[in-house]
């Protein structure tokens, strides 16, 4: 069977389930920011695979914006995420109760 | 010659499926392996295998004829990106996370959610119907650019803003005193 937008579908699907498994699980803040990213590259393949198969090239153009974005959000996460390091000596989500009624 | 011999690797239907089956299964692999490693729990093993996820998503990229993206996808994400998720793992000297025993409710709820996202999807998937030609497009870098300097002019300028924003607010967010 030909490899066609399905198959690219799928991929990018299980992988969008695989990094919103990652931050449902994973206690970790860097590790579950990891998995954020892990869903945006999802998104930025079915794009891809959408463009190459309805013979346009503005998904590619969204990419190209996308990763732009990931990698101003990826600066200022991790920023915050040292910054939230420094007053409390930890990065796990269950350490960072303050704002729970 | 080189070019040539690149293009009937791309072309050629049998190779192009075997490439995609090898690409797409070793970044599902190590996109598991980054969420859940049975041998290791620490964040540096995490990001090693995100680079790997990385680099063969970079790899179905060129099979999709998006070769720009596909060097923009190394470049970027498996290097600036990872370099700073690394450093600051560097940084904050994290310690080996410990098992914590999961929460059966949060398992629950996870699985479940996860379960209806996978749902829909394949409920949109069900109703592709299937091209009938074979696809024409050349992510040519040339055409990328024209269309990313003509038509997408104005959210390019945006951007660019937007990383200038970013970059002040992480120099505000790192001060050792925030006034």
């Amino acid at each position: 069977m030909h490899v066609g937008l399905e198959h690219y579908l799928t991929v990018s699907f299980l992988l969008f389930a695989l990094g919103l498994l990652g931050v449902i699980l994973r206690r970790n803040l860097i590790v579950m920011y990891m998995s954020l990213e892990l869903m945006l590259n999802a998104a930025n393949l079915a794009l891809v695979s959408f463009s190459r198969f309805n013979n346009k090239l503005d998904g590619q153009v969204l990419v190209f914006f996308i990763i732009t974005v990931a990698a101003a959000e990826v600066a200022v996460g991790l920023a915050l995420i040292v910054a939230l390091y420094r007053k409390r000596q930890s990065a796990h989500v269950e350490d960072l109760t303050s704002m729970k009624l | 010659m080189e070019m040539e011999v690149i293009n009937n690797l791309i072309n050629g239907g049998a190779v192009t499926d075997v490439l995609f089956y090898v690409f797409a299964a070793l970044t599902l692999l190590c996109g598991v392996l980054v969420i859940a490693n049975p041998f290791s729990r620490s964040p540096v093993t995490s990001a090693m295998f995100l680079v790997l996820t990385i680099l063969s998503m970079a790899g179905l990229f060129v099979l999709l004829h998006a070769f720009f993206l596909a060097a923009v996808q190394i470049l970027v994400y498996a290097g600036a990106v990872m370099v700073l998720f690394l450093f600051v793992i560097m940084l904050l000297d994290l310690k080996e996370e410990e098992r914590r025993k999961l929460k059966l409710f949060g398992l629950l709820g996870g699985l479940v959610s996860v379960g209806t996202v996978l749902a829909i999807f394949m409920r949109s998937l069900a109703a592709i119907k299937p091209a009938g030609a074979a696809p024409q497009l050349e992510g040519s870098t040339p055409d990328l650019g024209r269309l990313l300097f003509s038509q997408y002019v104005l959210p390019f300028e945006i951007v660019s803003v937007l990383l200038l924003v970013a970059m002040v607010g992480v120099i505000l967010l790192s001060k050792k005193k925030l006034e």
